[in-house]
């Protein structure tokens, strides 16, 4: 059992208050959207979550199980779907998901590449250069690379940007089919994926 | 899922950098370009008339650093400009992606210095009475300007003036190396003997490791927000 906890959390870019005295307490199995307008600070919530902005103030407590999580294992457990992500446009898509799950400290078969290629719609390009991919494809590959990581703690940034129909649909299975056993936080300014989530938090005005 | 060492997840960035430069080359070309002009423009310039010893080493880590500043900032501005950092930074651990960057770098340099040295040579009509004495202090001085170039390369990534700020910030951290570079060079070219050298090696020994050591301690704080 993981559990992402949130306490009090406060940032500032200056004399720029972004949010202040943000608190939740998430569980595997349970899922949270963080939504508010264009600016509101959803993003800079999910970076701060991910460690990759220091609170001004406030804590991020990442647990398995009663143990705390060092910093080690939060870079293995974790995963960022995000339009601020890119991934490496001179490697094929088999280059950056073994990179990608090598340099977090794992191994990954190449039966299972080809698993999360078909499963985000992306089979038979496996081995083409992503700079040849078009931005819905891109975003199709973050999930793979996202998933390759069998993440406890998944975040998902405008998670339906970029994708067609078809796309969209696969974000909602791969969703589905996690909802039961990673921590989920989803930042959006969209009603329709307001309903991806157990619970809301609002940020901003 | 098997676990992979930090050995092998600093592998990982240095051969995805290394792949990527073999698609690209854009900072070997820069490198070696910058090297082979400056070298050229030099030679020209003084003649093959037998130039002073302290001269022919001073243009000649004048070229190496200035080649170095040329691309070995490029490990890191790739990243940040190609928003491919923050991949890196969710999954790498920091010390595996500053040792894998190192290596590339460290790569980089050896291969433009086994280019670079020979046709410096060739065109300056220098002579290196003492070859191991000279191939010594090219070790050293690879490793010195790599191990301050790459932490100095990491801070810039994400300011605007980049290629002003790396030449700004790397010039006092690698002055001294510089210096001891020069009159080590000096000594191998003018054929004296390892005793002279000592000081200056052992002066370029402790400075890459103290900077690799204040490297690897600083890298995180650096690679974070």
């Amino acid at each position: 059992m993981h559990r992402l906890i949130a306490q009090s959390l406060a940032k500032r870019f200056g004399a720029l208050a972004v949010f202040s005295d943000i608190s939740f307490e998430l569980q595997s199995g349970q899922s949270l959207a963080v939504v508010g307008p264009n600016g509101s600070g959803k993003s800079t919530l999910l970076m701060l979550l991910l460690g990759m902005y220091q609170p001004t103030r406030g804590a991020v407590v990442f647990k398995d199980g009663d143990a705390l999580m060092d910093e080690d294992a939060i870079r293995r457990k974790s995963a960022l779907v995000s339009p601020y992500l890119s991934l490496y446009d001179n490697l094929t898509a088999e280059e950056n998901l073994v990179f990608l799950v090598t340099v977090s400290g794992g191994n990954v078969t190449g039966k299972r590449i080809n698993e999360l290629l078909s499963l985000v719609g992306l089979e038979g390009r496996g081995m083409d250069p992503v700079g040849s991919y078009s931005s819905g494809m891109k975003q199709r590959l973050k999930y793979a690379a996202a998933l390759v990581k069998e993440p406890a703690f998944l975040f998902l940034d405008e998670p339906m940007s970029n994708l067609d129909d078809q796309g969209k649909q696969m974000v909602r299975d791969v969703i589905e089919q996690l909802r039961g056993q990673a921590v989920i936080v989803l930042g959006t300014n969209e009603q329709e994926d307001y309903g991806l989530a157990d619970g809301i938090c609002r940020v901003g005005r | 899922m098997e676990s992979v060492g930090l050995a092998g997840r600093a592998f990982a960035v240095f051969a995805k950098d290394l792949r990527l430069e073999w698609r690209s080359r854009y900072a070997f070309n820069t490198i070696l370009m910058f090297g082979v002009t400056t070298l050229a423009v030099v030679s020209f310039s003084l003649g093959q008339s037998g130039l002073p010893s302290r001269l022919l080493a001073a243009l000649f880590w004048i070229i190496m650093f200035f080649s170095a500043m040329a691309a070995l900032s490029q490990v890191f501005v790739r990243e940040e400009e190609a928003g491919t950092a923050l991949a890196l930074k969710l999954s790498a651990d920091p010390t595996a992606v500053y040792l894998g960057k190192l290596f590339f770098n460290l790569t980089m340099l050896s291969i433009l210095t086994v280019i670079i040295t020979p046709l410096f040579f060739i065109l300056t009509d220098a002579s290196a009475s003492r070859p191991a004495l000279f191939v010594m202090i090219l070790i050293l001085g690879v490793i010195g300007l790599c191990a301050a170039t790459t932490l100095v390369a990491a801070i810039i990534s994400k300011a605007a003036m980049k290629g002003a700020l790396f030449s700004v910030l790397s010039f006092p951290i690698l002055i001294l190396p510089l210096m001891m570079l020069v009159s080590a060079t000096d000594i191998a070219l003018a054929g004296r003997g390892w005793g002279d050298a000592v000081a200056p090696l052992q002066g370029l020994l402790a400075y890459g490791v103290v900077m690799i050591t204040a490297s690897l301690l600083l890298f995180r704080f650096v690679w974070r927000e």
